[in-house]
């Protein structure tokens, strides 16, 4: 019963702030109610039994993901009311669009309870002998190792396509140049003069 | 009442929907674009992970934490674009970028 109440209110909870997301006039906003989803999300994943997916989702959206938006919505200095024109233009397709996309979705999910009603498997959360993070692991390090690596090259090659996009060199900031700096020759630094004494350089 | 698989499709469903939604009628704005995006997959982990927890398969939780890998490099790499774009244009309106063919 308990389950249940927990349920519909994450449930409640991540479907209207999702609506809050994407109509909400100032882009903070947004970004503060994408967190709320997240989180909403999380304990979904919670009650389903997948503690260590819901940790990793708090952990990687709400603290990566959701405030690397915050921070480039508030870097960047954009009028965001002018951005918002159009979007009555769009609204009555955007409405057909969504609402053929829901019922359909949501038939093959009413669907997908047993042809005779009952749902296809068991209760989700019955306890098990080992928890849910190390059956993860004891598979991801096994069968999935290759997939597992793969992902870790995914993020790699996003951290240096991030940076080479955003880096910039300004012209006249002076940097510090190793190889020029250690191929200085006397030659060309020191010159002599031979000053008589009592008169200048001139 | 007893919480069934189909509940939780629903409230994916209802996510994917509204992901879209945002797309559609948030034609100007690339950030709430990308944060539709996010919603999108998001709604696509609950189903991998409802369907894992219910049929009691692992796979479908491995399949989930690849999908969030892809999303973070996928936003990261989106808002970097956003940045240079922002700093070479001064503005982020998306029906601008066409410019961007080559």
């Amino acid at each position: 019963m308990l389950a249940a109440i927990a349920f519909y209110v994450l449930a409640a909870v991540a479907i209207v702030s999702a609506f809050a997301v994407i109509a909400a006039r100032n882009p903070v906003h947004s970004v503060l109610f994408l967190i709320l989803t997240f989180f909403s999300a999380a304990g979904l994943f919670v009650l389903l039994g997948a503690e260590f997916l819901a940790m990793l989702l708090v952990v990687v959206y709400v603290g990566a993901v959701a405030v690397l938006f915050l921070f480039v919505v508030m870097m960047l200095d954009v009028d965001f009311v002018e951005l918002k024109q159009g979007f009555l233009q769009y609204l009555p397709a955007g409405f057909v669009v969504a609402g053929f996309l829901f019922a359909e979705l949501s038939l093959v999910g009413a669907a997908s309870m047993g042809a005779n009603g009952a749902p296809i498997a068991l209760a989700p959360n019955a306890p098990t002998e080992i928890t849910n993070a190390e059956a993860i692991g004891r598979v991801l390090y096994t069968d999935y190792l290759l997939l597992f690596q793969m992902s870790g090259l995914v993020l790699l090659v996003a951290m240096i396509g991030a940076i080479v996009l955003t880096l910039r060199h300004r012209p006249g900031v002076k940097r510090q140049d190793i190889a020029a700096q250690v191929g200085r020759r006397r030659s060309e630094s020191v010159e002599l003069k031979d000053v008589r004494p009592g008169q200048g350089l001139g | 009442m007893e919480i069934g698989l189909s509940h939780y499709l629903i409230v994916a469903a209802a996510l994917f929907t509204i992901g879209v939604f945002g797309i559609f009628v948030n034609r100007k704005n690339v950030i709430i674009i990308l944060m539709s995006i996010e919603l999108v997959l998001l709604s696509v982990n609950i189903n991998l992970v409802a369907f894992s927890a219910y049929l009691r398969n692992l796979e479908g939780q491995i399949f989930a934490m690849i999908v969030l890998t892809v999303a973070a490099a996928e936003a990261a790499v989106g808002l970097a674009i956003l940045v240079t774009y922002f700093r070479n244009r001064g503005d982020i309106a998306v029906e601008d970028i066409n410019q961007m063919r080559g």
